[in-house]
């Protein structure tokens, strides 16, 4: 409980920060805009020439979208700012104000900050995903809402995972900015259900990089696919990745030698 | 003129040396943008199969054959960012090149020029691979390979200029993000990068005639999978000439009153 209250305190400090800024609300308002707008041409221009694609229909790559978006707003405010502060202070050597401090370093460099105004994504995904359901016409109930947000939260925790243990990687290989554009790269996958890829492709984007998990498995919640085999794999996985990124932070930390005097 | 040819030389030799070093970083930044085709080209395979094996005239080889060129042209097309100006202002960098005796536009040309030379050899492996994961269907005719190499470099000048162009948006307002956004979302959608202009609605391919994108991506990519006869081949490369001359004269002409927007910051 103490450290929900320290990631609640971190989050409000955080917020507070940001909203002195507001200018940069209608500048994110206006990129997210374009993206939205980019990714509409783009399926409507995919269903100007097909009716479906791989089993999907318009409304329901619509909500595929939806989640895309709605879970890239979630990783640019709350996830990828902490783990970009945290390769910072590796190379800064300013990490050890975190080490020094008398909570658990792991809950500590995961909440520090916040980047509130991406959250305009969250909301877009959000408006997309109501607009996806409405199309689809009455075929989402409440137990499609509790899969979906415990699809969308098991998703959310696996990508966490992925991120510490590739960041914790900034002890050993100080460098790791470009780590980044990668991620970044392999997320835009996600944009379309993981299963028209070919076999290596999805098996990387399910295990290797959880995209699958994060965006393809709560859409399947959403247009009524998900099976009960599925959210337990996804329980599972998490509980798995959960615990390596642990593992991994830990080793991590004994061989972090401390960079400033 | 041979003094700059020498310096053109020059700046593109140490342009190689330097990004050699970053192999790396530069590996990184390519499999990031991998990803990018390797999706379109997926989802459009996928769109060919469902319609009996074509769209748009593209089989799933020809799509391949599309994406894979596509791989090389993305990274010809980069060039320097607009973004960096502000750097460049703010940072004062820009006073210490003003002192040279040499416009920076040509510092930074031949530099990205040279760069693009580590970028071809370090693409060739990534090409491989691709290639023999997708199997493309491609046959260029001698001419048609001699074109695409002067297309690609036409369509490296034709981005190039015409961005630096651009970045001088930055002389004049503080709120830039959203000129250069607009600009790179209309690319993204009229140049053949998110799909070939052919899959594009009838007017939308008569619109690209007139915009420099398609110029400086989706030409060069067609001059070599053989969708072009030899006299739209000459007209867009006539094109390209156009639009690198459009991009030079931008800059000739903003480059003064840019100027006198300036106030140097550093020392």
């Amino acid at each position: 409980m103490n450290y929900l209250r320290l990631a609640w305190l971190y989050l409000r400090v955080g917020v507070l920060n940001e909203l002195q800024y507001r200018a940069n609300f209608f500048v994110q308002l206006f990129q997210s805009l374009l993206a939205l707008g980019t990714g509409l041409v783009v399926l409507g221009l995919v269903f100007g020439h097909t009716n479906e694609l791989g089993g999907w229909s318009r409304a329901e790559l619509l909500a595929v979208m939806g989640v895309h978006i709605l879970m890239g707003g979630l990783i640019r405010t709350m996830i990828q700012p902490n783990m970009e502060r945290l390769m910072g202070d590796v190379q800064r050597g300013t990490l050890d104000y975190a080490l020094t401090k008398p909570a658990d370093a792991q809950v500590l460099v995961s909440v520090r900050e916040v980047r509130i105004w991406q959250s305009v994504d969250v909301l877009m995904g959000l408006l997309v995903l109501a607009a996806a359901v409405l199309q689809l016409q009455g075929r989402f109930g409440i137990w499609q809402a509790l899969g979906f947000l415990a699809a969308l939260a098991l998703g959310g925790l696996m990508i966490y995972s992925l991120w510490l243990m590739v960041t914790t990687g900034a002890f050993w290989v100080v460098r790791m900015e470009n780590i980044l554009e990668l991620f970044e790269g392999i997320y835009h996958a996600g944009r379309w259900p993981v299963g028209i890829y070919p076999d290596w492709l999805r098996t990387g984007l399910t295990f290797l990089v959880p995209v699958a998990f994060a965006v393809t498995v709560p859409a399947e919640a959403i247009t009524g696919r998900l099976t009960a085999q599925t959210l337990i794999g996804a329980a599972a996985l998490t509980a798995v990745m959960m615990t390596a990124a642990r593992m991994v932070w830990k080793f991590g930390l004994r061989n972090y030698t401390g960079a400033s005097a | 003129m041979s003094a700059s040819l020498d310096f053109y030389l020059t700046q593109m030799k140490t342009a190689i040396v330097v990004q050699f070093q970053y192999r790396v970083a530069n590996y990184f930044y390519m499999i990031g943008m991998i990803a990018e085709p390797v999706v379109y080209l997926v989802v459009w395979t996928t769109v060919a199969r469902a319609q009996g094996g074509t769209v748009g005239g593209y089989t799933a080889e020809a799509f391949a054959a599309y994406y894979i060129v596509w791989t090389l042209v993305r990274n010809m097309n980069i060039v320097l960012t607009p973004y960096a100006w502000e750097n460049r202002i703010r940072q004062g960098d820009l006073a210490a090149e003003l002192i040279r005796p040499l416009h920076p536009f040509h510092f930074d040309l031949a530099y990205f020029a040279g760069w693009k030379f580590v970028a071809i050899v370090m693409w060739l492996p990534i090409a491989v691979a691709l290639a023999l994961i997708f199997k493309p269907a491609l046959d260029p005719t001698a001419g048609e390979a001699a074109a695409f190499v002067v297309a690609l470099w036409g369509g490296f000048f034709v981005r190039f200029g015409l961005l630096w162009a651009l970045g001088l948006v930055t002389f004049f307002t503080t709120r830039v993000s959203a000129v250069f956004e607009l600009y790179f979302t209309a690319e993204l959608l009229l140049s053949g990068r998110l799909a070939p202009i052919s899959l594009m609605p009838q007017w939308v391919q008569g619109l690209v005639n007139f915009l420099p994108f398609k110029w400086a991506f989706g030409f060069p990519i067609e001059v070599l999978i053989g969708q072009l006869t030899p006299a739209q081949i000459v007209t867009g490369l006539l094109a390209q000439a156009a639009w690198s001359l459009f991009g030079v004269g931008l800059v000739w002409l903003l480059w003064r009153p840019s100027l006198r927007r300036f106030a140097a910051v550093g020392g």
